[in-house]
């Protein structure tokens, strides 16, 4: 019998990502690709993409579960799950001992408890603001005229911090403005920031509650200097996946593949 | 009172008002299909709309030939009915603009005139009518009296104080201590005593008289209205539930705004027929329901048919709700025989001024009752008192009764406070882990 390929495809609000896998749930391919303005095409763009590495055509693919906040404009998905569920599948995925994982996408930020069988439990979500997500950073960064990379550097977490009282992306970048126009050094701001976010994060752990091993996933998993910090605070290591912004996608092709097997031993 | 004036209003009762009802009655027959998620709509909801279209109509043929008071939901109206008030309902209104999606239009009028953008949205909408005079309703009539009662909140007195500096009217305020633990004999003899001693103030307003007589005639009326009310609400304990709580919603409007009139509780025995024989016939108001859910805090007016097509089409249906239930919780306190001290009883220990513990055990027994598999909790922007400790209502209840919640950030009737995209993934992931818990 040939071998049943599915699909994952989660269409963020920054960047789109696809995940091939076999039925063993090995991963084939993944591929990040910017979500720009079009994201149905992005969808399709990062599919191709992920069917040339994975050297297949897309009639090969048995399922395919789009997730993110495009996952409705995904027509050649068969099934559409939100990232909350699909980061939760993913993180248990790769780290079986997971209960608890802080997602810090783009435009938002969450904290998912799951089930020793990844179902989401219970989870907490930012509110109308991106406070605590990627793009926060994002606009300190360039406020700061610093690459992403330079930003998370963990070394400018372990000298002074200057504290960053607002919680709001707009009044917080005043904030740094005015910081800069007193000549604070950059590193201490930066370390500040991080606090910042971290804190925002902090009060939905607060709220769902530590459970198990703690899986961080999203883009913004890349910041050492952040997860330092978090660590800090956790008290406990955290795990990080080698591709923290595919986890959603993962587990998106991972719920495509249960569903594909459900539906046909029925 | 003038002559002519009484006259316009007598005309408009027996005649204006009906032909007004038969032209709407043209207008419904083109209204919009009902998507196919929902059993048939209920009947009774034309009588409804009747009713308050002449409700508000009417009531702009009222000065002159009546006084009219604006009063807030949880305020004793049975003791104005007696002298013979024309009674607005600002939060009524208010929730109209919002489902109208004119929230923010009326809030921003106000806010144009410096009254803060956290304040509440029905004092918002309801100052940006005042401050314009636009009402998608036409026209209400200027109050003669304002009166409130802070057993819903404390923002409805400072809400009315402005009405009543700007207007110079007379404001009665009914304050309700509220309820920590248990009313207290004093806290009872308190309120009591408040209610007693409006009778002067109100009938030099309305140039009408007391009689105990009447009063206990309109208490009857209010009792037999929230107890229908009350029943009808129950009756969607039935599987399926014969009507969803947006359906609800709506069909709360007579018992918030005209309790104790006759109106009102020939409304209820229309409806309670109609839901009796839903339910011995297996009607339900969604066509496959599949599980049954509760909601916590006031509507979202504006997105009522939204929330009540994305539940519907997921096999979901709300079968009870904090707030419908806040109008027949209490009545059984009221006594006839004692109505002062009744009243205070009855009024002074509805959900919003009684404690978290009260609530909870209130929300676990209906939970049980109505067999309910979730819970969504709307946190409101505009009501701090219903909000206030929903967070942990949440985990109280979600840990020892293993219920699938989620928590909502809205707004009850100000549109830009609708987060659309948040909001569906929050409430699709809800339904994923309802369905996932139910799956085993």
């Amino acid at each position: 019998m040939a071998d049943l390929f599915f699909g994952g495809i989660d269409v963020g609000s920054l960047s789109t990502e696809a995940v091939i896998i076999n039925s063993e749930e090995q991963v084939l391919a993944e591929v990040v690709l910017i979500t720009g303005v079009n994201g149905s095409e992005a969808a399709q763009k990062a599919l191709n993409q992920a069917l040339e590495l994975a050297e297949l055509a897309q009639s090969q693919i048995a399922a395919l579960t789009s997730t993110g906040y495009g996952r409705a404009s995904v027509p050649f998905a068969t099934g559409k799950t939100t990232e909350i569920s699909c980061h939760g599948v993913g993180a248990h995925h790769l780290f079986p001992s997971t209960g608890t994982v802080i997602d810090v996408g783009g435009q938002d930020s969450k904290v998912i408890q799951i089930d020793d069988r990844g179902h989401m439990l219970d989870f907490s979500m930012n509110d109308k603001c991106a406070a605590g997500t990627g793009r926060f950073l994002e606009v300190m960064a360039d406020r700061l005229e610093l690459e992403l990379d330079e930003l998370s550097n963990p070394a400018y977490i372990t000298g002074p911090s200057t504290p960053i009282s607002s919680t709001c992306t707009v009044f917080a970048e005043s904030e740094v403005i005015s910081l800069l126009a007193k000549d604070t050094p950059r590193e201490q701001i930066v370390n500040g920031l991080q606090r910042s976010i971290v804190n925002r994060i902090w009060s939905m752990v607060v709220s769902i509650g530590i459970h198990g091993e703690v899986t961080i996933t999203g883009g913004v998993a890349k910041n050492q200097g952040l997860i330092k910090v978090l660590e800090e605070k956790l008290g406990q290591k955290l795990n990080v996946p080698k591709n923290p912004q595919t986890v959603g996608a993962l587990g998106a092709a991972l719920i495509a593949k249960r569903h594909h097997s459900d539906s046909t031993s029925t | 009172m003038s002559l002519s004036a009484k006259l316009k209003y007598k005309f408009m009762k027996d005649y204006g008002a009906p032909a007004l009802m038969s032209l709407q009655g043209l207008k419904r027959r083109r209204s919009r299909p009902t998507p196919s998620a929902f059993g048939p709509p209920l009947e009774s909801n034309a009588r409804l709309k009747e009713i308050l279209t002449r409700h508000y109509y009417l009531s702009r043929f009222v000065p002159g030939v009546k006084k009219v008071a604006w009063v807030t939901s949880g305020a004793p109206v049975e003791l104005l009915r007696v002298f013979d008030f024309y009674t607005i309902y600002p939060e009524n209104h208010s929730a109209l603009v919002g489902a109208k999606k004119q929230g923010a239009e009326y809030c921003g009028i106000a806010e144009g005139d410096s009254f803060s953008q956290d304040l509440c949205s029905y004092a918002r909408i309801d100052l940006g009518h005042m401050l314009s005079g636009k009402s998608p309703a036409g026209k209400l009539p200027k109050p003669d009296l304002l009166f409130c009662s802070n057993n819903i909140c404390q923002t409805v007195l400072y809400w009315y104080k402005a009405i009543s500096q700007e207007l110079d009217i007379p404001l009665i305020h009914f304050d309700a201590p509220f309820v920590s633990d248990r009313q207290s004999e004093a806290d009872i003899r308190y309120m009591a005593q408040q209610l007693q001693d409006m009778i002067p103030i109100l009938e030099q307003v309305s140039g009408n008289v007391f009689y105990m007589s009447d009063l206990e005639a309109v208490l009857k009326r209010s009792q037999d209205s929230s107890r229908t009310w009350g029943n009808i609400l129950k009756a969607m304990q039935a599987k399926p539930a014969p009507m969803t709580i947006f359906d609800a919603f709506g069909h709360l409007a007579p018992i918030v705004s005209l309790r104790g009139l006759p109106v009102a509780q020939d409304y209820y025995n229309i409806l309670a027929e109609e839901i009796d024989d839903r339910v011995s016939k297996g009607i339900g108001a969604i066509r496959d329901e599949k599980y049954r859910l509760i909601w916590d805090n006031i509507a979202i007016w504006y997105k009522v048919r939204y929330l009540a097509t994305f539940f519907a089409e997921r096999k979901m249906n709300f079968v009870t709700a904090t707030y419908t239930n806040a109008w027949a919780e209490t009545i059984d306190h009221l006594n006839i025989k004692d109505p002062w001290n009744s009243m205070a009883r009855t009024y002074g220990q509805i959900i919003l001024n009684n404690n978290l513990k009260h609530r909870l055990g209130l929300m676990r027994r209906m939970i049980d009752d109505f067999s309910v598999d979730g819970m969504v909790m709307h946190s409101t922007r505009s009501c701090k008192p219903y909000s206030v400790g929903q967070y942990d209502l949440r985990k109280a209840i979600s840990t020892s009764l293993n219920l699938p919640s989620v928590i909502i950030d809205a707004d009850i009737a100000d549109e830009r406070v609708w987060s659309e995209q948040q909001i569906q993934t929050r409430l699709e992931a809800f339904c994923e882990s309802l369905e996932d818990t139910n799956r085993g």
